[in-house]
């Protein structure tokens, strides 16, 4: 029972893991290519989310749902670039807090406006409903197995396109040195696009993943965002291994302690005050091991070269 | 390059005149609500004042700084739940307690710099918020209600809405007045020293570590009072005072009104908590229209509102 237990949060933790791995590759990349500070990318998987509910209101239909709200995700993204980010390149990191804690509030109002402000929810598509028997009678819903698996064959795409192609050596090159890129000639604009439209995307792609699971609610990216931050400076900012790594330790650390540190504490505590630490401690787990992270090695596990 | 403590600007002149103006204009219109108000504007303030000394002059930009908020509105409600209402001791343990902690997170903190910093105060930040989210026996995640305010020798003055309101307004002027004090002595000069180039300070032979220290403790202990002045403002208590978005919105209160000038976080926590409170009057989705707001400001008032301020006010770019 306790093995079975175990399997299944191991499997929740790497689907947690998967989400925050999605939505802080684009967040990493952002960060070590532009230097730019997104505090927007969290409002970018709460609209992925929206979208595929209206795109799903709209076909009915799932599959037609993803690559439309992923469509939708990228322009959106884009357009963000353009209005806003753009102007801020080349300002202060705290400039770059204040304009993009503005499109937070802008965001997270907006869509109480337009899908109201109650919880809405998509269901899971018919291919993909029932459980995964894992022992004993104990099953796992396909949904989040098919997750875990969509969001690992992300991570070897994204592994691929950056370890193996042209735009993927100049998203490299810049993250260790974005002016020395541009002085050889590169249109550095263009590559930021690019690199900010894919990051919104791959946000958008985690929240339209998780709707089916989670509630779509408003101010849904807030809590993501603080993880994603975290995830990124435990693994190295502008290092997609450094995001992967790290994402999955928080998603297995976070879930893990959620579930077991209490317990673990009424082995040595009397229960009512097991009761009261272990969840506080579970909680603050994550931020635990940030802060140990960076006390023995200050610039994450997995630091940019020349950085 | 170094700048000036910058002296000649009116600003510090305006709020403190407009804060003097307040107790008047409410007594005239008899709204205790305006007083009220304000005195929640000035606790901030002194908040947003105190980030200040360490962002705008220091550079290290505190993500966690509401936790010294908490600390010091905390030990005032503990205080009050163990019907400890004497401010003579709360307070002083307030803002001791506050400045304890801001030393020893510091002195992990600043080991790193950047945004490493800015997410180490964070897990800091948030390792405090679900310790106070646990302390059941003091509400835990519910907060803690205080049957009363503190009192000095025995009187329970902060009853009264003006004379808490003198009390904060006298408080906020010693802060800004401690404040400019220190930042054109000689420590606050190693400390915007270490801001524009660090190893040139270290070879000049200052520890950089230590003053920064001396720094993020002295503004903690300077949040601690103004988290106890919360306390007994709202007469609660709860963990939501140390949560993360309180800390980010006293760091959007300092860029906002402008860094590294003292006055301009005061600026910035008026602008900041007067603006939301019209806007919401008008709508209840004021966000939309005070988020393009925050992007607009940005874009075009470079330096924040306070330096927006000065150059209309000069009728020059200065």
């Amino acid at each position: 029972m306790t093995a079975t237990l175990l399997a299944v949060q191991v499997l929740n933790g790497l689907q947690l893991g998967v989400l925050l791995f999605l939505v802080a590759a684009g967040l990493t990349l952002v960060f070590g290519v532009m230097d730019f500070i997104n505090l927007a990318h969290g409002v970018q998987y709460m609209l992925g989310a929206y979208l595929a509910v209206t795109f799903h209101q709209l076909t009915g239909s799932f599959f037609l749902a993803v690559p439309l709200a992923l469509a939708a995700a990228l322009v959106l993204g884009l357009l963000l670039e353009f209005l806003v980010f753009r102007h801020l390149y080349d300002r202060d990191h705290l400039d770059q807090v204040l304009a993009t804690f503005g499109v937070i509030l802008f965001l997270n109002e907006g869509v109480q406006i337009v899908w109201g402000s109650a919880p809405l929810s998509y269901p899971i598509p018919a291919l993909l409903e029932g459980v995964i028997p894992v022992m004993d009678g104990f099953g796992y819903p396909i949904y989040r197995v098919a997750l875990i698996l969509v969001g690992l064959a992300t991570a070897v795409g994204l592994w691929l396109v950056v370890t193996r192609t042209r735009v993927g050596m100049l998203v490299r090159a810049g993250a260790t040195n974005a002016r020395m890129v541009s002085a050889l000639g590169v249109d550095i604009r263009r590559l930021f696009m690019i690199v900010f439209g894919f990051g919104a995307m791959l946000a958008g792609f985690a929240g339209i993943m998780a709707g089916p699971i989670l509630s779509v609610e408003p101010n849904m990216g807030d809590g993501v965002l603080i993880l994603a931050f975290v995830v990124i400076v435990i693994g190295g900012i502008g290092s997609i291994r450094g995001a992967f790594v790290a994402a999955l330790l928080v998603g297995l650390v976070d879930t893990l302690g959620r579930s077991f540190m209490t317990d673990i504490f009424r082995t040595v505590l009397d229960p009512s005050a097991a009761n009261q630490v272990g969840p506080a401690l579970a909680s603050m787990l994550i931020y635990v091991l940030m802060a140990a992270v960076l006390f023995f090695r200050p610039s994450g596990l997995f630091p940019a070269v020349g950085r | 390059m170094i700048r000036a403590v910058p002296s000649r600007s009116p600003i510090p002149l305006m709020l403190l005149i407009a804060f003097l103006a307040v107790p008047a204009i409410a007594g005239a219109s008899d709204t205790s609500f305006l007083i009220v108000m304000a005195t929640r504007v000035m606790i901030f303030a002194i908040a947003a004042l105190s980030l200040d000394l360490i962002l705008g002059y220091g550079a290290m930009v505190s993500f966690g700084h509401a936790v010294f908020i908490g600390i010091g509105a905390y030990a005032v409600g503990i205080g009050a739940a163990h019907e400890i209402y004497d401010g003579l001791i709360t307070f002083p343990i307030a803002i001791l307690a506050a400045g304890l902690f801001a030393l020893i997170t510091g002195a992990i903190c600043l080991r790193t710099r950047g945004v490493y910093f800015i997410m180490i105060t964070l897990a800091f930040g948030q390792m405090a918020y679900f310790t106070a989210s646990s302390l059941s026996a003091y509400g835990g995640d519910d907060g803690l209600t205080m049957w009363g305010r503190s009192e000095f020798f025995g009187v329970a003055v902060l009853n009264d809405p003006t004379v808490f309101y003198v009390v904060v307004l006298g408080c906020l002027v010693a802060c800004w007045g401690f404040a400019r004090a220190l930042v054109s002595s000689r420590f606050g000069r190693v400390i915007r020293g270490v801001r524009e180039n660090r190893v040139r300070m270290q070879a000049v032979g200052y520890d950089p570590y230590r003053y920064q220290l001396v720094a993020y403790g002295i503004a903690g202990m300077m949040a601690g009072l103004s988290g106890a002045l919360l306390a007994n403002h709202a007469e609660f208590v709860s963990p939501a005072y140390m949560s993360w978005q309180r800390s980010g919105e006293l760091i959007i209160m300092v860029v906002l009104g402008g860094m590294g000038s003292l006055h301009g976080a005061v600026l910035g926590a008026v602008a900041y908590l007067v603006t939301e409170e019209v806007l919401s009057h008008y709508t209840e989705h004021w966000r939309v229209i005070f988020g393009p707001m925050l992007i607009l400001i940005v874009i075009y008032a470079r330096g924040g509102l306070s330096r927006l301020l000065d150059r209309t006010g000069s009728g020059a770019d200065g």
